[in-house]
């Protein structure tokens, strides 16, 4: 049997690094995830699978050092909390540009500017539309439970790898802080340089006389190369939207009101869905589990049957687009939410969700 | 007695000629200009010390953006200003790779010193190589933060001004403060004799990256003729009269020389 | 089952330790569990509060606004939370400092002397245990046998030799209860 340990997702980000071969952290201290760094620092994982843990002096340092990291081929992440998020975004532009391979943690709080830091889900365009400069996208994955930040961290790297893109597991201070149990898998060990050349032949690993020299960058300068490149992307962005939707449902099948919700929202609707059932309610939950791609076509098909929608997010109402986009005007959609750390109850949304459908 | 061109090409004659690590391609940058003669003695330091597959460059934002184009071996392309933070997870990822920067004065003295001071802090064993010619050239001869008081550039048409523009950055002996740096020196190019003792810089900055010793600098005082708006020799000319009165040629610190 | 338990003191009472070991004591009977401090406002002023969930099968909601156990240590944490116990539930609570004690009379209420406990075993660290030992004997979720591995797991290592002394904690507690 698997051991199972108590846990906060913060501290499941650390232990998941370490038990899944991952090869170097670079992060810097912010609330709510400074977790993160402290229990690899303590953990001293340098000592027993080689992993280099790094304080930089600020994201902008630790998302570079990532995609230095990344250059050569190894398993490389940092984590952060909206601000400092929102200075990485150019990082994960540039390493969107250059095709690298990453997983970034953004446990999100309040904001905009220095804001609170409480629970917020208020990165969601941030992160899922783009953040930095540029035509790209994040693969975006969104955990729900310590469990869930433990199992995508190499989730995450499987998909970066896989596709030579920037992974986001975008959490939120509830799923960072709250502590859960979390079944432990075996240990992965990390990848041997011969392993890394296999998995990454495109990697800055030295250059042997057999290959051409790598050259890792996102500079084209010439407009038509540029556009190329784009298209390759777009390319690769398409397989990505076919093959990698995740989501869950929970009471959908039958469901006439179906709520829209992801990350520590979708566990507050799975009450509100409780709770409606009980009242004779036909209700039901659809949780994205990938944000990028989105489950449009699931959110489609859910529309058909549905008298109305709603999204619920801790924010002022950023998923929702993509909810009537999918939607695409075949059922009302409709919209509550929290903002600035403020963390709703199933009472409250069961009633806005009755406001809004006129059931009362 | 007359000697055929076969003659002359004969190997046993060859007493000059390119570096092996020097790629076809083209060089972009202006005549004159001393990044051509720093990438050449470069490829040179690591074709003569036989690690061309252990070395992992990092270029700038600025005119050697495109150095990768130039010397056969693995490049990273860093984001403007991050050069030091690349090296620091390539080195401590990879900590058998000979890692170097290659950065301009905007590059590392203005957008990334954050970057710099940080790295030469922790006492990454990495090589930084620093060409300070004062001034933007990639963009077009704006103010850098090592342009000289009363220099003309683009965005100081008058002249650097201090109450407008505060005062120049001498990188290289603010770093020498820091306990993490190992070596840090000051060399030009303009002369054989100047170019042969950069070369040794160079070679020396490397031997150290590998001693776990800290962070070795070698920062090359630079013209910009096209910038500077001089023919190249009136260029290296006022380099000497006016560059090196600020930015002093020689090593400012060698920790193993000192012991 | 599932038990949605409020545990609120001041900082330093030892709440959120108390709220761990009870989490991890779950496990051990192989429960589901959730553990949650709590944000906002009612943080400041040097009050603490963990929300802990035990259930036989996965937890949705970790946020809930009523509870089938309210365990009040301090007057703030017995205004702010005695409204919350759902009807039936339980109430317990720490009479020292309370001027103003509980007025439902459709929940269940006891009190805890805590602090009596710990002085009485010289240890003042004890009193949560104390406090776990009193929830226990009224609301038996989880087996002593699995309260100690819970312990062993949540006290680090180099504390082990404190075990003993917190496990007499629990079954002082538990005769304590009023």
């Amino acid at each position: 049997m698997a051991e199972k340990i108590l846990m906060k997702g913060n501290e499941a980000i650390a232990i998941s690094a370490i038990r899944n071969g991952v090869d170097g952290y670079f992060g810097y201290p912010i609330t709510p995830q400074s977790e993160v760094m402290e229990t690899l620092m303590k953990e001293k994982p340098w000592e027993s699978t080689g992993m280099v843990v790094l304080q930089a002096e600020s994201e902008t340092s630790s998302i570079n050092m990532v995609y230095g990291g990344a250059s050569c081929g190894k398993k490389v992440m940092t984590s952060s909390s909206s601000p400092g998020v929102s200075l990485m975004c150019e990082g994960i532009s540039y390493m969107a540009g250059a095709e690298l391979p990453c997983v970034v943690v953004d446990v999100m709080r309040g904001g905009p500017g220095l804001g609170t830091i409480q629970p917020s889900q208020s990165d969601y365009n941030q992160i899922v539309k783009g953040g930095g400069h540029g035509d790209y996208h994040n693969i975006v994955i969104a955990p729900a439970s310590a469990q869930d930040m433990y199992d995508f961290i190499d989730w995450g790297f499987e998909l970066a790898f896989k596709y030579r893109n920037p992974v986001v597991v975008l959490a939120d201070g509830i799923i960072g802080q709250m502590m859960e149990k979390v079944e432990l898998h075996p240990m992965k060990p990390r990848r041997t340089d011969e392993e890394i050349l296999q998995a990454a032949p495109w990697a800055t690993t030295g250059k042997a006389a057999t290959r051409a020299r790598n050259i890792i960058t996102s500079l084209s300068l010439d407009a038509d190369i540029q556009e190329k490149f784009n298209r390759k992307l777009k390319n690769k962005y398409d397989i990505i939207e076919q093959t990698e939707v995740k989501y869950s449902e929970y009471m959908a099948e039958d469901a006439e009101y179906i709520f829209v919700a992801f990350g520590c929202s979708s566990r507050i609707c799975e009450a509100v869905v409780d709770e409606l059932r009980g009242e004779g309610i036909k209700a039901g939950l659809l949780r994205p589990v990938t944000l990028y791609p989105f489950p449009s076509k699931e959110i489609a098909r859910l529309a058909g049957q549905a008298r109305s929608m709603m999204s619920v997010e801790l924010n002022l109402g950023q998923m929702v687009d993509d909810v009537r986009l999918a939607v695409a005007g075949a059922c009302p959609v409709y919209f509550y939410g929290r903002q600035g750390g403020n963390i709703f109850t199933p009472e409250e949304i069961v009633m806005e969700f009755k406001k809004a459908n006129s059931l009362e | 007695m007359s000697i055929s061109t076969e003659e002359i090409r004969k190997p046993e004659n060859i007493v000059y000629r390119r570096p092996a690590l020097l790629t076809d391609n083209v060089m972009h940058y202006c005549p004159g200009c001393s990044h051509g003669t720093v990438h050449k003695i470069l490829a040179e330091v690591i074709e003569d010390m036989g690690i061309q597959d252990k070395t992992i460059g990092i270029c700038p934002v600025g005119c050697s953006v495109f150095a990768y184009n130039y010397i056969d071996i693995d490049w990273q392309e860093a984001a403007h200003g991050r050069a030091p933070a690349l090296a620091t997870a390539t080195k401590r990822l990879c900590p058998d790779k000979y890692v170097f920067t290659y950065q301009g004065d905007g590059d590392l003295a203005s957008i990334g010193t954050a970057e710099i001071i940080h790295a030469c802090g922790r006492g990454e064993n990495i090589v930084v190589i620093f060409i300070n010619n004062g001034i933007y050239g990639m963009t077009g001869g704006q103010m850098a933060p090592t342009t000289l008081i009363g220099m003309k550039t683009s965005t100081t048409p008058y002249g650097r001004d201090p109450k407008l523009n505060g005062f120049p950055l001498v990188i290289a002996d603010m770093l020498a403060h820091l306990d993490g740096t190992a070596y840090i020196t000051r060399q030009s190019v303009h002369t054989a004799p100047a170019v042969r003792k950069a070369k040794a810089a160079i070679r020396k900055a490397f031997e150290y990256s590998q001693k776990g010793i800290g962070l070795s600098f070698v920062e090359i005082v630079s013209t910009c003729n096209s910038g500077w708006k001089m023919t190249p020799v009136d260029a290296n000319k006022w380099m000497v009269e006016h560059m090196f009165e600020k930015y002093p040629v020689g090593d400012i610190k060698d920790v193993l020389a000192a012991k | 089952m599932k038990e949605e338990i409020i545990i609120a003191g001041f900082g330093g009472q030892g709440v959120l330790s108390m709220g761990k070991i009870l989490a991890y004591s779950a496990i051990m009977q192989d429960m589901e569990v959730t553990w949650m401090p709590s944000y906002g406002p009612e943080m400041r002023g040097g009050t603490a509060n963990v929300c802990v969930i035990l259930s036989d099968k996965k937890i949705g909601s970790p946020i809930v606004t009523k509870y089938d156990t309210v365990i009040a240590l301090n007057q703030q944490s017995l205004d702010k939370f005695e409204k919350t116990v759902k009807p039936g539930g339980l109430l317990l609570y720490d009479p020292n400092g309370i001027t103003r004690t509980p007025e439902r009379t459709d929940i269940e209420i006891h009190k805890i002397d805590a602090i009596e406990v710990a002085a009485r075993l010289g240890n003042s660290k004890v009193y949560n245990m104390a406090v776990l030992g009193a929830f226990l004997k009224l609301r038996p979720v989880v087996a002593m046998e699995n309260v100690e591995k819970g312990l062993a797991k949540s006290i680090p290592a180099r504390y082990g030799s404190l075990i003993p002394v917190n496990k007499a904690a629990i079954e002082e507690g538990m005769k304590a209860v009023e």
